[in-house]
């Protein structure tokens, strides 16, 4: 039997955050993780801190993911302070190309409505063809302009991972990987997660599971109907300096790799690559840099997004088991800094954070239904 | 560095040898066999540099899966040299880094 003052399931980037946040603060955690043959969002995702565009209608979304991509130059500095490891965040800003006057039109729209829902203060500018290619020169004739913020950014997601469990370990963190939990008790005030047979006990629990949230929440009375989104990807060999910038779908690679990403499907639990969908990655991108079309592809994957019904997060305080909280998104990356500063305080005790009254999990109904369309990808 | 080729051919004299370019420079070497066979009998050790730290490579699998092997054959950045048959005349330059994408 082990006793911590807090157990995190999932050693994600969600878990390992609020893991990292909560050992600075003095915590005593453990992390319980599952083996390699877990799905993982963690070690397929495109790395992206993006912000602008996300949140019409769900203001509080757009602020909560605006903080954090501000926090996340304090994240980047202690990460590399902390664990000589530089995760290569790059906050020069990202560009969102528009292959239409219309989809041009929609976006320039979009950005309005979210930065009057904001209050205004949310700086990105709209780029015809001619002012596009002053900052992007590569970009094809097919674009007709985009959409760029400063706001945004790009990081290696891997490399953020790694340096979260170095940090975790640094800061005294237990993190048990092949320990998939089975199923959690609460009595007495004490929760206890059952591996095998072992028991791991604690007056907390966070819930970061990603998918495996969705059969764990029901067990501390709380709601978290997450379901798997999958996407894939591309990466090319490694070049010469092609980017400074990101855009949506393709970003350089610290190392030089073009990534190309990415897709949105829903296709159950399945995380492998479809021709037909690469296909169309690699037309879209050709499409943005007709230079692309010469590189060789190395990797093709795909990997599971943890999708609520409305896309947006879960953070929420379970009523009739307190000390459970349950913390699960899709942009593990951007919101790493929250995660850390903002979600691992207000698990320790300090008052919740104001945008999370927005990210309760009983605002969806209890029994199944048929999941809307989504809204989510991350640039829209 | 070894002045001497580490590898020779079992049946020696069988082949006949062309002539190729190797980082500007004429080469001879045995014909019918992989462009990373031939350079590595005619003693060539580093065909290339790695992107991140610059580090010397040469061949290691000889089959297509490592890309240790990489060259730039014929114009053709990031070609892996064990999988392309030497041809007379072939002009083949060491893969120095990050390949140029423009």
């Amino acid at each position: 039997m082990f006793s911590s003052d807090v157990i995190v399931i999932g050693g994600g980037l969600v878990g390992t955050a609020v893991a990292y946040g909560l050992g600075q603060l003095g915590k005593k955690v453990m992390v319980l993780d599952e083996g390699d043959d877990a799905f993982r969002a963690s070690r397929g995702n495109f790395g992206l801190i993006w912000v602008h565009g996300k949140g019409r209608g769900v203001p509080h979304y757009a602020r909560w993911t605006r903080e954090s991509a501000r926090q996340w130059p304090a994240l980047a500095a202690r990460l590399q302070d902390e664990t000589d490891i530089d995760v290569q965040a790059r906050q020069n800003g990202a560009f969102n190309l528009c292959f239409s006057e219309a989809e041009l039109e929609a976006r320039s729209e979009r950005l309005a409505t979210v930065r009057d829902e904001v209050g205004g203060d949310y700086p990105y500018e709209i780029l015809d063809r001619a002012a596009l290619l002053q900052r992007l020169p590569h970009v094809g004739p097919k674009v007709v302009g985009a959409s760029y913020s400063p706001m945004d950014g790009h990081v290696n997601p891997l490399k953020l991972l790694r340096a979260l469990h170095s940090a975790c370990n640094q800061r005294g963190v237990m993190l048990k990987t092949g320990h998939g939990v089975e199923r959690i008790t609460h009595a007495d005030g004490v929760f206890t997660a059952h591996v095998r047979d072992q028991q791991f006990r604690a007056p907390k629990l966070v819930l970061a599971a990603g998918l495996g949230n969705a059969r764990l929440a029901g067990q501390v009375g709380l709601h978290a109907p997450v379901r798997p989104n999958r996407g894939q990807l591309i990466v090319t060999e490694r070049c010469e300096k092609l980017f400074d910038y990101p855009t949506g779908h393709i970003r350089q690679t610290d190392e030089g790799g073009i990534q190309i990403g990415e897709s949105m499907e829903d296709a159950g639990f399945d995380d492998s690559t479809t021709t037909s969908t690469l296909a169309e990655l690699a037309r879209r991108a050709v499409a943005s840099f007709p230079m692309l079309g010469r590189l060789n592809v190395v990797r093709v994957w795909g990997a599971l997004r943890v999708m609520t019904p409305d896309g947006y997060p879960i953070y929420q305080e379970s009523t009739s088991c307190p000390g459970a909280y349950v913390v699960t998104c899709h942009s593990g990356v951007t919101l790493a800094a929250a995660h850390a500063f903002r979600i691992a305080p207000w698990i320790n005790g300090a008052a919740a954070p104001e945008e999370l009254d927005a990210f309760r999990g009983d605002r969806f109904p209890a029994a199944e239904h048929p999941a809307q369309a989504l809204d989510h990808h991350h640039a829209y | 560095m070894p002045t001497e080729p580490l590898f020779r051919p079992i049946s020696a004299g069988a082949e006949p040898f062309i002539d190729v370019e190797f980082d500007g420079r004429r080469l001879a070497v045995p014909g019918q066999r992989s462009v990373a066979a031939a350079l590595l009998v005619a003693g060539v050790s580093r065909f290339r540099s790695t992107p991140v730290s610059g580090a010397p490579r040469a061949p290691y699998c000889m089959m297509g899966v490592c890309f240790e092997c990489l060259l730039e054959i014929d114009g053709v950045a990031n070609t892996q040299a064990c999988l392309v048959t030497i041809q007379p005349g072939m002009k083949i330059r060491s893969q120095e880094g990050a390949r140029r994408a423009v």
